[in-house]
């Protein structure tokens, strides 16, 4: 039974010290620097499809409109 | 924006969207076929009997229909969030053709018997090498899109789909080490008790990090864009993930209670199980609660009643799985239906229903449509699912909770009360229960492809979206 938790629970420690690293990376990267913005960001990105056609044959219009430019 | 524009590659999210739809009704099928099995016995024959087919529909439903769920779903919000075309559309085209050849493979394979018999690991060596080799291929894609950003931020759900890529190659690689003897015959590396437990330290986290973390990454993504509104809070959506990462690796031995693994490995199971249930219900909050303030929403929009149920059904089942790793609680669920049940709220409840919505959401916008060919049906297949997990559910509740109440009665002189076939006959009308759930929830299926065929009749494959300026640049 040990020989298997000698395998395991290294792992599982060098695991944790991986993700450790990769949260200290974040951390130092400015990943956590703005906790409000990129919630709103994915929402200005306009994915939605075509706004509805009119009876009678319309060709498909673009699918993706340019974002809305304001600088 | 002086530069030619590029386009996003929605071919790939396409091709699994459309074939997460086709392997969820296999899967579905298989499984509703196992459970008449339960109830009608005779319908089991040769290749086709219950030990071959079971083993086909956990990996159909599971890897086919909750791989293709993943892959299109990934593809498409790595792509949307970081403003860039996928990394390589080869790469990323290999991992299409190479994904459905693993599941065409088990397809073949499992009902004739070619199996490593571990739970959810069951295809053989030379096929276990191909999944690696299309995994390799997918997280350099995934990476690799990440790397190539034009934003600095890289949104939450990538952190959770990164985290879930990564943990299943690990898990792969570790738990399907064998020694092959001939092309259809290999050997565990592991032996005994130690097979077991690299077993289940796989088999969980398959489930944590498969059916959990990259359906959360979904989550964090589709929930917010269908109800027009940002996560309830960004912060307690990071915090969600370190803590999930963190704690899920070592909940595995819970599937070894009162087996000859040592008990403090087993009490070290249970802890860690119970601790999951705070970075569990904290996603499960703050999924929810996008919708605040904005309920009226969830009234006529069958996306969102979608995404929200299966939010619920999350919860439920993150609160009943750390109650079922209690060793006393194991003692009476262990090796009875309530496991089943158990599985099926995650995996119909709450991983199909968000794969659900999900690809709801997304297959107008791969072929150029304002909205599904028919509203009111994703509002029957709502239903018709709903109804269906809930009888599944709560006949395997009754009937497991009966079976180890029956199992474990003595009478005075300490004789069994009931034998173990006596526990079977008891079973039946719950078996019948559960597959008319079943039967319900593949319906919902078939509605949705029916949908889905009229949406893609009527419109056209997008190849042209174009990659938008992160609106970052602009403020």
């Amino acid at each position: 039974m040990m020989e298997t938790l000698y395998l395991l629970i290294p792992i599982s420690v060098v695991l944790v010290f991986l993700i450790g690293i990769a949260f200290w990376w974040s951390l130092r990267n400015g990943q956590f620097d703005d906790l409000e913005g990129p919630a709103y960001r994915i929402l200005m990105d306009d994915d939605s499809p075509p706004p509805k056609a009119v009876a009678g044959e319309v060709p498909p219009a673009p699918t993706v409109r340019p974002f809305q430019d304001h600088c | 924006m002086s530069e030619t524009q590029s386009t996003y590659n929605y071919k790939v999210v396409r091709q699994f969207a459309v074939m997460t739809v086709i392997w969820g009704i296999v899967g579905m099928l298989v499984g509703v076929i196992i459970a008449a099995q339960m109830v009608w016995p005779e319908l089991n024959m040769g290749w086709l009997h219950f030990g071959r087919l079971r083993p086909l529909h956990t990996n159909a439903v599971i890897f086919a229909f909750g791989g293709c769920a993943l892959f299109a779903t990934s593809y498409y919000v790595v792509q949307r969030t970081c403003h860039t075309r996928i990394f390589s559309d080869g790469l990323a085209a290999f991992t299409f053709w190479g994904w459905q050849l693993v599941i065409v493979l088990a397809a073949i394979t499992l009902p004739l018997g070619i199996t490593q018999g571990k739970e959810y690991a069951e295809l053989e060596w030379p096929i276990d090498i191909l999944i690696t080799v299309v995994w390799v291929a997918y997280a350099i894609v995934f990476f690799g899109t990440i790397a190539k950003r034009k934003v600095t931020h890289i949104y939450v759900a990538n952190w959770f789909y990164g985290g879930y890529i990564l943990a299943v190659a690990l898990l792969h690689v570790v738990n399907s080490a064998a020694i092959p003897v001939s092309l259809t015959k290999s050997y565990s590396a592991y032996a005994g008790v130690q097979d077991a437990m690299v077993q289940w330290w796989y088999g969980h986290n398959a489930v944590g990090f498969f059916l959990t973390a990259g359906f959360l990454g979904m989550m964090y993504y589709f929930v917010p864009k269908q109800a027009g509104r940002p996560v309830y809070s960004y912060r307690l959506s990071v915090v969600h993930f370190w803590a999930l990462i963190f704690t899920y690796m070592w909940a595995g031995p819970h599937h070894l209670h009162y087996t000859a693994l040592p008990d403090w490995t087993q009490s070290v199971g249970m802890l860690f199980s119970l601790i999951l249930l705070a970075p569990s219900w904290g996603g499960m909050i703050n999924g929810v609660m996008t919708l605040s303030g904005a309920w009226h929403k969830l009234r006529d929009d069958p996306i969102l009643k979608f995404l929200i149920t299966s939010l619920s059904f999350y919860g439920m089942s993150t609160f009943e799985g750390p109650m079922m790793a209690i060793k006393t609680v194991n003692a009476l669920s262990h090796y009875t239906d309530w496991t089943i049940g158990h599985v099926h709220s995650g995996a119909l409840g709450w991983v199909a229903m968000i794969s659900i919505g999900s690809i709801y959401y997304l297959l107008p916008r791969l072929f150029a449509k304002p909205e599904m060919f028919s509203v009111k049906l994703i509002t029957v297949h709502f239903w018709v699912a709903t109804i269906g997990v809930v009888l599944y559910i709560a006949s395997m509740w009754i009937a497991g909770v009966m079976q180890g109440l029956m199992w474990r009665a003595v009478n005075a002189d300490g004789t069994l009360t009931y034998s173990f076939v006596e526990s079977v006959k008891a079973s039946y009308p719950f078996w019948a229960i559960r597959f008319l759930g079943g039967c319900l929830f593949l319906s919902g299926m078939l509605i949705m492809a029916y949908n889905m065929v009229k949406t893609i009749a009527g419109g056209r494959a997008v190849d042209d979206a174009l990659v938008l300026q992160p609106a970052a640049n602009h403020a």
